[in-house]
């Protein structure tokens, strides 16, 4: 007779990401993004530049670091974008699994994007169709949204501004299972050989692994997320990660594509499962000026945030000592 | 794990030690375009033109139609760049070279009717190799990913045509000392090949 509560409870229990937080953190994220080094990618460019200035005192490749970190500090002074490509906006939800998402979790984005590029005075970058109407938008939108969930009662946000050059210079190839791993380290380096000049060097190369056709791209584009210097997920994909880093380092395209061996600041591997008979890889290339930003929308105990808390790249994994 | 030091590579080869920097004045004579070799540091101050993508495609339909360039374009330097809007009392919040071998399609037609230099970013195809050694003309690359440090080098911005493209209007930009490096010479030497032959060749 009498109905219990309890399930409904259970249920509310959980938390539901509200929208509108997720548009600020959109917007929040454009805003910093834009105009700002990742501080990870900075820190890296630092320390790079002082091994390239101690090694050599004016050498092609120094004088690219020395740019990129001037530009750095023009963009945070004047708030300036500190690339012209202030890219396409691409926002990841990553929630835990014992979490709600409402399916109109990314009603507010594209609004959001709007206002952020009118105000941030942002280039417009997206054209309404690929093939048939390539009439820009005048307000980059759409943006690319997604969804991922993950053990937990933590909500994160991710957003990336990404530049068309190193997207372009990406590529997606179904290897066969006996290419292993040395065709895998040939494919990033060939793909660096035609494309690392176009990309903006030194890169940070996400490289996706496994899964299938459509799903490895995203694994390589997750992997420009990882802070730089943070560790990879085991021992082996950490080697693996740097044999290939050392192979692209050793076609001697350089910082600015102008000659040297800083092609790429790291490199960034995830693998997956697949099928028996695939190999799939993706290489998702990202520029000096890579651009993304995560928030956390909860706290520890899985309470919704007032407001989004941005996460320092240079603190995050098992902490760190660069700050 | 790694310690961010060691994702450096900490051998020194990072590229050739530069002289001092070359100061020109655009447009950019014969003689001054002959005198450019491959690696050169050149610093460009006078006029310039920006043209990318869509403005290629509309510079050579108007070429194919009247054989001349539109806009007064022949003898100047072409920028591929997009730029993002004014800010901070610039013309531009930031400007930066876009990947130069989208145009390739279009440039050895525009070098022939008098383009005679152009600034961006990678490689470009044999044909405009050619055509620079053809023309007389080179091929500057500017670094991508310092668009907020060009863009001081920007003095002014005029629109000239094509509104409706947004960013990819064509617009006369006027520079002072703004860096390049010589990506392709007049007599067909091409940095970018020169680097990629430098590299090791272990492809494991």
């Amino acid at each position: 007779m009498i109905e219990s509560p309890v399930d409904t409870v259970c249920v509310d229990e959980r938390v539901s990401v509200d929208p509108t937080l997720v548009s600020r953190a959109v917007e929040m994220g454009i805003r910093s993004a834009a105009t700002r080094l990742r501080p990870d990618m900075l820190h890296a460019i630092e320390r790079a530049y002082a091994i390239a200035r101690v090694d050599q005192n004016r050498s092609r490749e120094a004088s690219v670091l020395e740019q990129i970190m001037e530009n750095d500090r023009i963009g945070r002074a004047d708030n300036a974008p500190i690339c012209q490509d202030t890219g396409s906006v691409w926002v990841c939800l990553e929630a835990g699994d014992e979490t709600m998402v409402p399916a109109d979790v990314f009603a507010g984005v594209d609004e959001a994007v709007g206002h952020a590029y009118e105000e941030g005075r942002l280039r417009m970058s997206i054209v309404r169709d690929a093939l048939f109407d390539r009439t820009n938008t005048r307000t980059n939108t759409p943006a690319f949204c997604e969804i991922r969930v993950v053990p937990g009662r933590a909500v994160k946000l991710h957003v990336m501004l990404k530049g068309g050059g190193s997207d372009n210079a990406s590529r997606l190839v179904m290897l066969p299972p006996s290419a292993g791993p040395e065709g895998i380290v040939a494919e990033v380096v060939q793909l660096v050989r035609e494309k690392a000049a176009n990309a903006c060097p030194p890169l940070i190369i996400g490289v996706g692994v496994g899964t299938t056709f459509d799903k490895v791209a995203s694994l390589a584009k997750h992997a420009l997320l990882r802070p730089l210097g943070s560790p990879a997920k085991n021992e082996e994909a950490g080697l693996f990660e740097a044999r290939i880093l050392e192979a692209v380092n050793a076609t001697g395209i350089g910082a600015g594509a102008l000659g040297g061996d800083l092609t790429a600041l790291a490199v960034h591997l995830e693998t997956a499962p697949c099928h028996i008979a695939a190999l799939p890889l993706a290489i998702n290339m990202g520029c000096c000026a890579m651009r993304s930003c995560t928030f956390l929308l909860t706290d520890e105990e899985g309470i919704l945030l007032e407001e989004p808390k941005l996460l320092d790249p240079l603190q995050s994994e098992e902490g760190s000592d660069h700050v | 794990m790694k310690s961010r030091s060691s994702l450096i590579p900490s051998k020194a080869k990072k590229g050739a030690i530069m002289s001092e920097p070359i100061r020109l004045a655009l447009p950019l004579d014969r003689e001054a375009l002959s005198s450019l070799h491959a690696g050169d540091e050149v610093l460009l101050s006078g006029p310039l033109y920006t043209m990318r993508d869509a403005g290629h495609a509309r510079c050579l339909e108007s070429l194919e139609q009247t054989g001349l360039l539109p806009y007064g374009l022949a003898g100047h330097a072409l920028f591929y760049a997009g730029p993002t809007p004014a800010l901070a009392q610039r013309p531009f919040g930031a400007i930066g070279p876009t990947t130069a071998s989208r145009m390739d399609f279009a440039t050895p037609a525009l070098m022939d009717a008098g383009i005679v230099a152009s600034i961006g970013k990678g490689k470009r195809s044999k044909e405009v190799v050619a055509a620079c050694v053809r023309t007389g003309g080179v091929y500057f690359a500017a670094v991508g990913g310092i668009a907020a440090k060009l863009a001081e080098c920007v003095i002014s911005s005029e629109l000239i045509a094509w509104d409706d493209l947004g960013t990819e209007a064509l617009r006369r930009i006027e520079v002072r000392d703004f860096p390049v490096f010589v990506e392709v010479d007049s007599r067909g030497n091409d940095l970018y090949r020169m680097v990629e032959s430098s590299g090791s060749r272990t492809d494991s």
